[in-house]
């Protein structure tokens, strides 16, 4: 299915038309690997434990509020969790059918080419060459499109806040990794499930660790091409789908998905006046051709009839004349009999 | 209704007419909610929650809020571009509406965004070009602005602005094609904004031809409302009207029946390429595949059969009760996508179902909208010709 749609969004893209800017590259054969030397994390899901350490660190550090269960209370672990405006990662338990718990811990991703950057319209997320993605709240309309755009559902939001509201999510603690400290979490671990490095590293030792122990491990690992990368990967014993990751997103990255869509603006842009410009003059030229055939045709017409109106005028009246003459005649010649007849009677 | 036309008319009357009533309590109702979503947050009033950002504020007052107004392009784009004068009359209450509805979805996106006094931001201060909302943000904002600049030669008429009349009247070509282009471009991307969450929307709706769906039902959508609207406007302004619209108002129900008609059996077409694209008939077997199906054969195949019927027999009450029809699937639809095809994979515990309060700030946006169209159209000369301005368009 995706690979379908590439093709579709790859055809797009090959009618030449490149949106430039911090995302939309399916045009072409461009393509983003990540900043080079950029940082991640790889989580192990053979290591984790769920001893809820790493929240625990991540509530002290992003300087959030107190949870309303402690971070020793492991039965939360019991119920599925997800983050919120309050908690930036949270631990699950998964019941795998092969046997035994397994643990996730969930928080941002870091894509390399994140959806929520691709989605906001005013630039508050950015991928930076650290590694992290960001968020200015300074910009944020709160329109909340970052949480509909992303696959892994991280992105919340703070409802409760009625006049300055934030959308909240995981930092990668890029504060410490600028002041060269590790994230948090990975700092806070006490079985190594988390491993700081940069991307490229991690990927090395996430294959070194399958190669070793094939039998522990599936091989794979999540992140290194879901959704075009993320800086955060994944290696397990059970499939991804049991402990909560979607094995269903696709290899495609965020902009690929609507580089097609936003393609399509220059071209109605472009087209539409033209086209439509085109149907107006043909329609206008048309009515004035009617109106002028009209017109002549008016004209024809009043030219014939007064013509005829004519001609029958002075037929009526030559016609009128003649009979006149007659009627004067037989007046005369009435009169002149009259006269004859009186002149008689005189005599007799 | 009728009382409420004798009311608007002769303001003498008693304002305690049923529907000034029913709502003056909904306008009343609407401002307490207000109050609270300013000061308890978007938290209080909705449902919404991490999981579902987005509830019936975005799914009906934005996208059916726009697909429905989307009568303005279409009649004024007939009459003027198509050569379709005898639309004429049609153009002017036609341009109200979608005016009044984008101006209402602006406003009730205040409700939903969690700072609406940055809804400029993505225009003036930063711009985030990639996204599809940026898209759909400043297309609305600049054919808002058409939409004011198209209606305004009504109000100068009504209050005697000649001057400015003049000039407006003479953008009128050039503001219908960038009208034209502005809602090609967002009434397509408003299905578009779902391309990013192929995850997240039922494989039945989402589609790379989302954009396309939506621009195309956008027509018969705006069309179909024109006709309702005329509906409700015959019934309650009808001694309004000049003899020229009542004259033409038959003829324009009929041409319209017949382009709905034919755009919807076009939209059929392209929604069964769409399943054959990727392959998605046995989806169809499923219980979201039956809701498909009504959709697409209850709130479109047989409106357009309807429409094609009305429009041959002049059944004009056909059609008038098929536009009502196709609106309500138009409705269907945005809900299917926006709603119930999204977060389909969710447990049913996690999936959105809107809080009264989100019913009534939706319900509160419309109204202000009929009372804002009442206000106008008994005022201004939208259903008749001024006479001294006659023959001057």
């Amino acid at each position: 299915m995706s690979i379908k749609r590439r093709t579709f969004l790859g055809l797009i893209g090959a009618a030449g038309v490149t949106v430039a800017s911090t995302g939309a590259r399916a045009a072409g054969n461009a393509h983003f690997d990540g900043y080079p030397g950029s940082k991640g994390v790889l989580f192990d899901a053979t290591r984790c434990i769920g001893c809820r350490k790493c929240e625990a660190a991540c509530n002290a550090v992003n300087e959030l509020p107190a949870p309303a269960e402690k971070f020793d209370d492991l039965t939360v672990l019991d119920r599925s969790r997800r983050t919120d405006a309050k908690t930036f990662t949270v631990v699950n338990k998964y019941e795998t059918p092969s046997g035994g718990p397994v643990y996730r811990k969930m928080q941002c991703n870091h894509c390399l080419e994140p959806a929520c950057a691709s989605a906001c319209f005013v630039k508050a997320f950015a991928k930076t060459p650290e590694g992290a993605v960001s968020y200015d709240a300074s910009v944020c309309v709160g329109c909340r499109y970052c949480m509909i755009a992303c696959p892994f559902n991280i992105p919340t939001y703070e409802y409760d806040e009625p006049l300055s509201p934030r959308v909240r999510k995981c930092t990668m603690c890029r504060p410490r990794i600028l002041e060269g400290r590790l994230p948090g979490c990975v700092e806070a671990c006490p079985k190594e499930a988390l491993t700081f490095g940069t991307r490229d590293e991690l990927i090395k030792i996430a294959r070194k660790r399958i190669e070793k122990y094939p039998d522990r491990y599936l091989d794979h690992i999540y992140g290194e091409r879901e959704m075009g990368g993320t800086s955060w990967l994944y290696i397990s014993g059970v499939p991804f789908s049991q402990i909560g990751l979607r094995e269903d997103l696709g290899y495609a990255s965020a902009p690929e998905l609507t580089s097609g869509a936003l393609a399509a603006v220059p071209v109605v842009a472009g087209l539409w006046p033209a086209l439509l410009g085109g149907l107006w003059a043909i329609n206008k030229r048309k009515e004035k051709i009617a109106r002028q055939e009209k017109r002549e045709a008016v004209e024809n017409a009043v030219a014939r009839a007064s013509a005829e109106a004519e001609s029958k005028l002075s037929a009526a009246l030559s016609k009128a004349e003649v009979e006149n003459r007659r009627r004067i005649e037989v007046e005369v010649k009435r009169a002149l009999e009259e006269a004859g007849l009186n002149d008689t009677k005189e005599e007799g | 209704m009728s009382q409420e036309s004798t009311a608007s008319t002769a303001p003498r009357k008693s304002l305690f007419t049923p529907f000034n009533v029913v709502a003056g309590v909904i306008v009343l109702v609407g401002l307490v909610i207000t109050f609270l979503r300013f000061t308890k947050g978007i938290g209080a009033v909705t449902n919404l929650d991490d999981n579902n950002p987005w509830g019936i504020w975005i799914s009906f007052d934005l996208l059916c809020g726009v697909a429905l107004a989307a009568g303005g392009y279409t009649t004024s784009a007939a009459c003027y571009l198509f050569g379709l004068k005898r639309y004429h009359s049609a153009v002017r209450p036609a341009i109200l509406t979608a005016f009044l509805g984008y101006a209402l979805v602006v406003f009730a996106l205040h409700y939903d965004v969690g700072r609406p006094w940055r809804l400029t931001y993505p225009i003036f201060l930063s711009q985030g070009t990639t996204s599809l909302l940026f898209e759909v943000g400043l297309c609305v904002f600049l054919y808002l602005t058409v939409l004011f600049i198209e209606w305004l030669p009504a109000a100068c008429e009504w209050l005697r602005l000649d001057k400015l009349r003049k000039v407006l009247v003479k953008l009128t070509l050039v503001l219908t094609i960038f009208g034209v282009v502005l809602s090609t471009l967002h009434q397509s991307s408003l299905g578009a904004l779902y391309l990013i969450a192929p995850s997240k929307v039922h494989p039945l709706w989402y589609s790379p031809y989302l954009a396309l769906f939506f621009f195309v039902s956008s027509m018969f959508a705006g069309m179909s409302m024109v006709l309702f609207e005329g509906t409700l406007a015959h019934r309650n302004f009808h001694e309004l009207m000049d003899e020229t619209h009542l004259e033409e108002a038959p003829g324009v129900v009929t041409g319209f029946a017949k382009a709905c008609s034919v755009v919807m059996c076009g939209y059929l077409i392209m929604k069964m390429f769409g399943l054959a694209l990727e392959n998605k008939w046995h989806y169809l077997a499923t219980g979201y595949g039956v809701l498909f199906l009504v959709e697409l054969i209850g709130f479109v195949a047989l409106p357009a059969y309807l429409y094609a019927i009305g429009a041959r027999e002049r059944n004009r009450t056909l059609i008038r009760f098929t536009a009502v029809w196709t609106v309500l699937g138009i409705v269907f639809n945005r809900f299917n996508v926006s709603l119930v095809a999204f977060n389909w994979q969710l447990p049913s515990a996690d999936r959105y179902f809107p809080s009264w309060m989100e019913i009534a700030i939706s319900l509160f946006v419309v109204t202000v909208g009929v009372l804002a169209y009442r206000f106008i159209c008994t005022r201004m000369p939208i259903f008749y010709e001024h006479p001294d301005y006659k023959e001057s368009h």
